[in-house]
């Protein structure tokens, strides 16, 4: 008998055991190893892309 | 012919009353809600604060539905099960949003200029909702729920903390989860931006050749805003 | 400023902003992060929904793996099985963990006493009813002197320990424990066991009906939501470390990162598992308590950070703020104010 529940409504099902990636001796699951390299890459994002209003800026408040 | 009514005099040793000058004087209106920020608040990192305080309110309305029906509701209709989803995946942008604000608020060393308490009380509110994941995470009543608990019983009755607070008790965790943490997360989080509007977003640090404006002062507090266009 | 105050400052000339401000609606910002998260939050819940796995009942434990099972209540009998030995707060069979002269687990005593013997194993089968032979062997069982008790609980629990150890070691086990498959019962060949194997066939029928997982949580009072007795016992066999070590939940494996399925775990906790995987923690039988206490030291720094010099100073010295203030930096400073 399957120990996991059906699940209703996903698009992809992601109720198997995980990919893991082994590197020295760390070892991490695919998914946490994405989360983490999105937390890096919205980071250096959020740092370099330009925000709007700079004109608003340059101009504004006085 | 002025509208706004005469105020009548505080009495003399009124709590309300001093309650009230206190705040006002802490956080006058314009500088609690200010229609205008510093020229420099132009990043997109700035706005992972504010992200954090969105992934909260998702978590507390979802939870605030899994809690109406009950703890048992989501795993055996579609509804339920797709309420906790939205519940779990608000906690994991809960975390990414803090943790992206957290290093954000690092690398400009958001504590300069008497705002040490701003990062105190971030970094506490980071660290209260760890259990907060936890106590949620042993409450659901599925397969994760008991090897988590079997697991983390062992960590907290090494340091004492099993004795009063027992990862196994359903009953004891669920009201934690429901109730005590998400209170404390909500008050540190209330605390921590009622800090930053009161010292404002920290200034970025002076270049060595450029000086920043104005001679350096312990409290750090700024002026409220001018030249704001409303 | 005083000279404590200006050390625990540091080198910090930030001041008043006194510069131009421009338009910032931040209710709007509120309310347009709010619509963003929840649509996001929504589209990762219908994308991928979340994970349920159905939770391990005894009844189950006892079916699919009923010498494991046998073996575990032999051990909650006589007294040799993790829970008995555990300590506080369950029982004062151990001192629990200590580091150097710090013994918190035991220094906050017994707030939830357990009595592996009597709550996992003799009170249960008390219940059950229309069984002279088990009733007379609990008797039997109940007035023999303590040492005997511990001879005939030790006499059993040999053999199937051998047997476990054989399993692990991937040898082949001895005939001493066997099952059998038309009855499901399970037989061990151990003189000078006393009452005992009657008590753990007894047990072992009481469970596969489910019995046991009732009689477990509702000992006390008819509501209950305490599942520490049926988590403990289920912790002390091998079924919930099978389905863990499946999903890659097991210590060595990270596990506390990790969610069932292919789901991100918990990647907040990425240190605190960490230091298991290092000595000393690895190999410490007071791994929790030495790990517990590094990160208590750790969390306690995080918050202070403002306070240590070196950590405070690297954002200068690291001049990420220049990518972030850059617009601010090449327009000279700040601007004037109106």
């Amino acid at each position: 008998m399957s120990p996991t529940t059906t699940v209703i409504g996903a698009v992809f099902n992601l109720n198997h055991p995980a990919h893991v990636v082994h590197w020295h001796f760390f070892q991490m699951s695919v998914s946490n190893v994405v989360v983490i390299g999105l937390m890096f890459l919205v980071f250096a994002l959020a740092i370099a892309l330009p925000f709007p209003g700079a004109t608003r800026r340059r101009g504004g408040g006085s | 012919m002025s509208t706004t009514p005469t105020p009548t005099p505080t009495p003399h040793g009124s709590w309300t009353g001093r309650v009230r000058e206190a705040a006002v004087s802490a956080l006058p209106p314009e500088k609690l809600l200010p229609d205008g920020q510093p020229t420099y608040v132009a990043s997109w990192i700035y706005v992972f604060g504010v992200a954090s305080i969105a992934s909260l309110v998702v978590i507390i309305a979802s939870g605030s539905i899994l809690s109406l029906k009950g703890p048992a509701w989501w795993h055996y209709t579609g509804v339920g099960q797709f309420f906790n989803s939205v519940h779990l995946w608000a906690v994991e942008l809960f975390f990414f949003a803090m943790v992206v604000h957290l290093w954000g608020k690092y690398w400009m060393a958001a504590w300069r200029g008497g705002r040490t308490r701003v990062w105190v009380t971030g970094a506490i509110t980071f660290l209260v909702a760890v259990p907060t994941a936890l106590t949620g995470y042993v409450s659901q009543q599925n397969f994760d729920a008991q090897w988590i608990a079997t697991q983390a019983k062992d960590g907290l009755n090494s340091v004492g903390v099993g004795a009063f607070f027992n990862v196994t008790n359903f009953g004891q965790m669920y009201s934690y989860h429901v109730l005590l943490l998400p209170l404390a997360v909500v008050g540190l989080v209330t605390a921590h931006v009622l800090l930053v509007r009161r010292h404002g977003v920290v200034p970025p640090f002076a270049l060595e050749s450029r000086p920043t404006g104005g001679p350096p002062e312990p409290a750090g507090e700024q002026p409220p805003p001018v030249g704001a266009v409303s | 400023m005083s000279r404590l105050s200006q050390a625990l400052r540091g080198r910090d000339d930030t001041g008043p902003w006194t510069g131009a401000y421009a338009p910032y609606d931040l209710i709007k910002e509120l309310c347009i992060a709010v619509g963003v998260i929840a649509l996001l939050a929504v589209l990762l819940a219908v994308l991928f929904s979340s994970p349920d796995d159905k939770p391990s009942t005894i009844a189950q434990w006892s079916r699919q793996m009923p010498i494991n099972f046998v073996t575990a209540a032999a051990k909650e009998l006589d007294g040799t099985s993790p829970t008995a030995e555990y300590g506080p707060p369950y029982n004062h069979n151990g001192e629990g963990q200590h580091a150097a002269f710090l013994y918190p687990q035991k220094w906050l005593g017994v707030s939830h006493p357990i009595n592996t013997a009597n709550d996992f194993v003799i009170d249960p089968l008390q219940t059950v009813p229309n069984d002279p032979a088990l009733q007379s062997a609990i008797a039997q069982y109940q007035a023999a002197p303590e040492k005997t008790q511990k001879a005939w609980g030790e006499a059993y629990a040999k053999p199937l320990e051998e047997y476990e150890t054989a399993l692990e070691e991937k040898k082949t086990p001895t005939n001493a424990v066997a099952l059998s498959s038309t009855t499901g019962s399970v037989s061990v060949q151990a003189s000078g066991a006393g009452p005992v194997p009657t008590l753990m066939g007894g047990l072992l029928s009481l469970a596969k009906s489910g019995g046991l997982d009732g009689s477990l949580l509702t000992s006390k009072q008819f509501f209950q939501t305490d599942y520490t007795k049926p988590l403990l016992f289920m912790s002390d066999g091998g079924l919930l470390a099978e389905r863990a070590e499946g999903q890659h939940l097991l210590g060595e494996q990270w596990g506390m990162m990790n969610e069932t399925g292919s789901y991100p775990g918990q990647v907040w906790l990425w240190l605190y598992t960490l230091w298991y995987q290092v000595e000393p923690f690895k190999s410490s039988e007071n791994a929790d308590i030495l790990v517990m206490l590094v990160m208590g030291a750790l969390s306690l720094a995080f918050i202070c950070v403002p306070l240590i010099p070196g950590v405070r100073d690297l954002p200068r010295l690291i001049p990420i703020h220049r990518l972030i203030w850059r617009e601010h930096y090449r327009a000279g400073g700040p601007p004037p104010a109106a």
